[in-house]
């Protein structure tokens, strides 16, 4: 996984709260056995019309968000389904960070091992986000802040050892592995 | 004195091969590792990657689920598998489980069927135990008292490769639910009303534990509808206390522990509850004399109200408003008597022996009404014996409703098992997301009982009407 420090970019609001996992990627395209080219398929029932055309007045397919690397969205994003395919399918499409008020267990956990930034604010700046789409903002997750474009600086939590992974970019199954003489350990005595 | 423990915290604490510091997550042992064809592929490819292998096959089980056909012919392979990716993702965990060496509930196999209700069924899955899936509807096995969640891929990965995952503690919810249901109110309902209560992020960080005496009164199949959906609350897992009912459920199952190593398990399993005084990071409580049976009306499993109830008003919403105009729905409507097009019971949730009974219970000696499709699918080859011993299949199938092999089916549609666009479907299933049995397809997720009834009326209808005890 490569390090994450700073995310630079534009925000795409998504103004709905409890976006399920089904809906960042509908279960039709689970069948897959690998991770790539999800991308295509993110957010593809608000995407695609029935007729396969590209939905003209879903934001995703407007150039304001061309390029957008950071999505806002309503409370509780990411909830339902376990399916990794959905910080897949955002990476895949461009995405490096989501901002919420609050972001659903597995998906926040899913996302993190993946290096797709999970960011959980209070509610009165995500009002804010949420209010003014486009808005330019720096992430720094270093510091845990996020920069408005008039140097506004709000501070956003994530889990200690998570922000260490993301930052030097470990993958968590070496550092499960570094404690095998542990794990063997604790079946002996269980055994 | 030692400090009074929660259940969730017994278990935990069991389980930590190293406890979590302010640096860093707990390493947590994992006792048994289910696996299905969705969520394992690019697992095993990182396996394979990396040149490991799997570290404990004896606690890992795999079974197909998701992607399985329900149609006998397809079963049979006298007809190919509609969906090709489909059909390629099954071969692909029959080669993923010969290269490791993980038992495989094949699609030909006696005992395959959904994953949580194979687990239960054979008896692995047990009270005390860890247990993961890469499936949200994992909390399933925690009606068994067991600590069970759903992961992503990587940390299927993750277990198969070193039996542990890196977790933080959560926090844990009493939801106590006191009284009796009534009439025609299920395990279903009950649960249906939870998230109602609580809301689809109220459990979020949270592992709930339910209790009381409505819960004590429920059978295992039921306890297991009521911890299959605390994920739909947002919760971590749901747990309930082990008891006589659990004991008797298990014991003699193949997987069980049997003879002098039975009676010393259940001994330990005893000791799984609550401690009197056992402190929880909160409490909800839920008389559950005041049941009523349940239906949703939106598009997550919160919107929900009473069977004979009106869909709520919030007008000036414009998330609630895009929700009811993807449902075809009008603020004050009442659903009862609504014209559907499609029932489903089935999944995960309600697919085991006594939902299909309820259901016939319904059924019997009736006819689905004209222009309405019933599939009715168990959760397992098993049950699907057994009901055929009770000769269930012939209820359904002489009232017109459609008998299947099991599997996960029309709850997530990736079989091919799908609702048209604009179609109503009463479900008993544990989503009602858009799209989620198909695209465009509406879903009001409900018991058995309503979704037979509603079957046999061609509308929403009151499962009370049918039920007279």
């Amino acid at each position: 996984m490569e390090p994450i420090r700073l995310i630079k970019s534009k925000t795409v609001v998504l103004p709905y709260s409890d976006i399920d996992t089904d809906q960042i990627i509908p279960a039709r395209f689970l069948t897959t056995t690998t991770k790539a080219g999800l991308g295509q398929h993110a957010f593809s029932n608000w995407r695609y019309l029935a007729d396969a055309s590209t939905n003209p007045e879903f934001i995703l397919n407007q150039d304001s968000a061309r390029g957008c690397k950071i999505l806002v969205a309503g409370n509780n994003f990411g909830c339902g389904s376990s399916r990794e395919h959905a910080p897949w399918a955002l990476l895949d499409f461009g995405f490096k960070a989501v901002i919420s008020t609050e972001i659903a267990d597995i998906f926040r956990s899913n996302s993190l091992k993946n290096g797709l930034l999970p960011v959980v604010i209070d509610k009165e700046n995500h009002a804010w986000l949420m209010a003014n789409p486009g808005t330019e903002l720096t992430i720094d997750l270093q510091n845990s802040t996020l920069t408005l474009a008039n140097g506004k600086a709000v501070s956003f939590k994530i889990e200690g050892f998570a922000r260490y992974c993301l930052l030097n970019g470990v993958d968590e199954l070496g550092f499960i592995m570094n404690q095998l003489d542990t794990i063997q350990q604790y079946e002996q005595a269980r055994a | 004195m030692n400090t009074p423990k929660t259940l969730f915290e017994k278990v935990w604490e069991r389980h930590e091969v190293v406890p979590e510091t302010a640096d860093t997550p707990a390493v947590l042992y994992i006792d048994l590792h289910l696996v299905h064809e969705v969520t394992s592929p690019q697992a095993f490819s990182l396996l394979r990657e990396q040149g490991l292998k799997v570290r404990r096959t004896d606690r890992t089980l795999a079974t197909m689920d998701h992607s399985t056909p329900t149609d006998p012919a397809e079963i049979a392979g006298r007809v190919p598998i509609k969906v090709k990716s489909a059909a390629e993702q099954i071969k692909q965990l029959e080669k993923n489980c010969a290269e490791f060496n993980v038992e495989l509930l094949n699609l030909h196999s006696t005992q395959r069927g959904i994953v949580h209700v194979v687990g239960p069924e054979l008896g692995a899955t047990q009270p005390g135990k860890t247990i993961v899936c890469g499936d949200s509807h994992t909390a399933t096995h925690g009606a068994f008292g067991a600590l069970a969640f759903g992961i992503g891929t990587t940390e299927v990965g993750h277990v198969l490769a070193t039996q542990c995952l890196l977790q933080r503690r959560p926090k844990t919810l009493a939801i106590t639910v006191d009284g009796k249901l009534g009439k025609g109110v299920t395990a279903k309902d009950l649960i249906l009303a939870i998230i109602g209560k609580i809301g689809v992020a109220g459990g979020t960080g949270q592992v709930i534990e339910y209790r009381g005496s409505a819960i004590e009164a429920l059978s295992m199949d039921g306890r297991m509808t009521v911890c299959n959906m605390s994920i739909e609350a947002g919760a971590r897992a749901g747990m309930i206390a082990p008891d006589e009912t659990t004991f008797a459920y298990l014991k003699g199952r193949p997987k069980a522990p049997q003879g002098a190593q039975w009676d010393k398990a259940v001994q330990e399993w005893k000791q799984l509850c609550s401690d009197p005084g056992a402190k929880f990071d909160r409490e909800v409580h839920i008389n559950g004399n005041e049941l009523v049976p349940m239906i949703t009306y939106g598009t997550h499993p919160g919107m929900v109200m009473p069977i004979n109830g009106q869909v709520p008003d919030h007008s000036g919403d414009s998330v609630f408003m895009k929700s009811l105009a993807y449902m075809g729905l009008q603020p004050n409507e009442t659903l009862l008597g609504k014209p559907i097009q499609v029932v489903f019971i089935g999944s995960c949730t309600n697919a085991r022996l006594s939902d299909l009974e309820l259901a016939a219970q319904v059924m019997k000696g009736r006819k689905v009404a004209p222009g309405v499709r019933a599939l009715v699918v168990p959760g397992s080859q098993q049950i699907k014996r057994e009901a055929e011993a009770l000769e269930l299949d012939k209820i359904f199938t002489d009232a017109g409703a459609e008998w299947r092999e099991s599997g996960c089916s029309m709850c997530i549609g990736m079989n091919g098992d799908t609702v048209a666009s604009g179609h109503y479907a009463v479900s008993t299933s544990n989503r009602n997301f858009e799209g989620r049995q198909g695209a465009g397809a509406r879903t009001l997720l409900a018991s058995p009982a309503t979704a037979a009834a509603s079957a046999i009326r061609g509308c929403v209808a009151d499962p009370r009407e049918f039920i007279n005890q």
